[in-house]
């Protein structure tokens, strides 16, 4: 028994120094991008050559570039309202709505999982076309509550489905309409999973690229910024920096959503406990 | 009996109100973004191209095109190589991770779910473009490699080659994988576990004939969600493959941009969906062989 525990112990040390090893393989990477921003060289290449932050002064005073920011968070809290809107309704109509409907339409808001983002991207290319709205920011909002669906529904569904059924049914019980019981009991309870869900959503709206090139108008959001910067040499390392910026705030926002979704976990039990 | 009845009556009829309202966003979504969107690919493909916006007449020239030409099985076949492969990766390279992350990891286990889930809350573009400067004739490896002293010269050999959307793409969807098999694995019953050391299998035994056959289910859905989104991509083989990596997805942009041909890049995204179609038909046989717990 003794010798079986230290096995285990040696596996799983072993396994330790892979998952470190992993890790460094994932991040080592993206790292570079900062790495290389801060070199004195258009050449993203080693040996260093010292330390600059000249490409960060080039982010300022760059109207194309502002332009692009400020499409990208309109359009991304927008897309973000919209998707988690339809996760809180979908997801809570998919637990507590009894209905063959209620269920289809949860299944279907988790169906662009398996859909490759450039037919989602052409499909929806095509319905604005024929709408009459044109590729535009309206169309990138349609596109991107699409490609932030399954998350938003995923993450709402699993909060509620964490409060415990007597909650609600002593709700309903007490004589609360379906309407109070959701506004007043079973929203306020799974309140850090909305503020999840949206920081999520607006991420992938702020960082997506595949759909948003089929649908962007004459303005472009950030990503389709970057894209159309990658065709200069010289304007790499400003791409660092802007990629820099934008990873450095995607790293923010995702740990703050992650504690969120943590807090309202620990509130879903202490509510059952 | 009664008054409960009566008590009743006003909720049934605020809930229908309450039912139209909360199905209405989920409904309009799905129903038209989703679906009408999705029937509007289907109907373009079966359509002649005349430049107009819907095309023209009743065909199947455009699959008959698909089929008979042989640039459309190469490119297919890649994708689907190159897809297999990085599933393949992603999913074997996530399992030893997502096996610790359920038995060893102990008090550092939500630190390191948060680490691995990290990167996929970054934008893709920025890590497609990260491999882009590793990879480049002038890069991050050439010239590390060159610095340390093992090879002499910048090689053009990293870049524009199918092996670097390979490990582009198993890079850039890695994150991807080890979450669903870290969830199989963590609901695999402990009972399961000591059973079978109480009845003498050995670690090894244990993992293969117990631990292995109840995460499969976790494994297939890790497998289809990195094979969907990499099967049908464009970006990385733009910005890494160069054309010797031309993939379904890239004539599929093309037909819709400079090829401007759109009832036959539908008829082609018709192809994909049959093709990930058949691959989830497959996954979900397997699961139930393997008995899904899901």
């Amino acid at each position: 028994m003794k010798a079986e525990r230290a096995g285990m112990n040696r596996d799983g040390s072993w396994l330790g120094l892979y998952v470190l090893g992993y890790l460094v393989f994932l991040y080592l990477p993206v790292l570079l991008i900062p790495l290389f921003s801060f070199n004195d060289s258009i050449q993203a290449a080693f040996p260093l050559q010292g330390f600059t932050l000249q490409w960060y002064a080039t982010l300022y005073g760059n109207p194309a570039l502002s332009g692009a920011l400020a499409n990208s968070l309109v359009i991304g809290i927008i897309a973000a309202s919209g998707a988690t809107l339809c996760g809180i309704t979908v997801s809570y109509m998919d637990l507590y709505g009894r209905s063959p409907l209620a269920t289809a339409i949860s299944t279907i808001a988790r169906l662009p999982i398996l859909i490759p983002g450039v037919i989602v991207g052409i499909s929806l290319l095509i319905l604005v076309n024929l709408v009459g709205l044109g590729p535009s920011r309206v169309a990138i909002v349609f596109g991107h509550i699409l490609v932030a669906l399954p998350t938003t529904v995923v993450v709402m569904r699993s909060r509620f489905a964490a409060i415990p059924r007597t909650v609600r049914e002593a709700a309903l019980d007490l004589g609360a309409s379906d309407w109070t019981t959701f506004r007043r009991v079973m929203l306020p309870l799974s309140l850090p999973a909305v503020l999840s869900a949206f920081m999520l959503a607006f991420l992938i709206s702020f960082d997506e690229f595949i759909v948003v090139f089929f649908l962007a108008g004459t303005e472009p959001t950030l990503p389709l910024y970057i894209w159309s910067q990658l065709r200069f040499p010289r304007s790499l390392p400003t791409v660092m920096a802007l990629g820099t910026v934008i990873l450095a705030v995607s790293f923010i926002i995702a740990g703050s959503a992650e504690i969120l979704r943590h807090r309202g976990l620990g509130a879903a039990r202490r509510v059952s406990a | 009996m009664s008054t409960l009845i009566a008590a009743q009556a006003p909720e049934a009829r605020s809930s229908s109100g309450f039912r139209f309202v909360m199905l209405l966003p989920g409904a309009l979504v799905t129903f038209l973004l989703i679906l009408f969107a999705l029937g509007l690919v289907l109907f373009l493909a079966f359509r002649a191209n005349d430049g107009s916006l819907l095309g023209a007449g009743f065909s199947l020239a455009n699959f008959l095109t698909v089929v008979s030409d042989p640039l459309y099985w190469t490119v297919t076949l890649r994708s689907l190589i190159i897809a297999g492969l990085v599933t393949l990766a992603t999913v074997v390279t996530a399992y030893p991770v997502a096996y610790y992350l359920a038995f060893h990891a102990g008090r550092r286990r939500g630190l390191l779910l948060f680490l691995v889930t990290l990167p996929f809350w970054t934008s893709y573009l920025l890590r497609v473009f990260a491999w882009k400067i590793v990879l480049a004739y002038n890069g991050v490896l050439n010239s590390a490699l060159i610095e340390s002293g093992i090879w002499s010269e910048p090689t053009l050999a990293f870049l524009n080659t199918p092996a670097a959307v390979v490990v582009t793409l198993a890079h850039a969807y890695a994150p991807f994988a080890i979450l669903p098999i870290y969830v199989a694995l963590d609901t695999i019953p402990k009972s399961l576990l000591e059973a079978a050391s109480d009845l003498g299998a050995r670690p090894f035994t244990a993992f293969r004939r117990v631990v292995l056959p109840n995460s499969m289910p976790g494994v297939l859905a890790a497998a289809l969600v990195v094979f969907v989104p990499t099967v049908g991509d464009y970006v990385t083989p733009a910005m890494v493959g160069g054309p010797a990596s031309t993939m379904i997805g890239t004539l599929i942009q093309s037909q819709f941009g400079k090829a401007n041909d759109w009832p036959f890049g539908a008829a082609l995204s018709v192809c994909v969906m049959l093709v990930i179609l058949l691959v989830v038909l497959v996954a979900r046989g397997a699961d139930r062989r393997f008995g899904s717990r899901t």
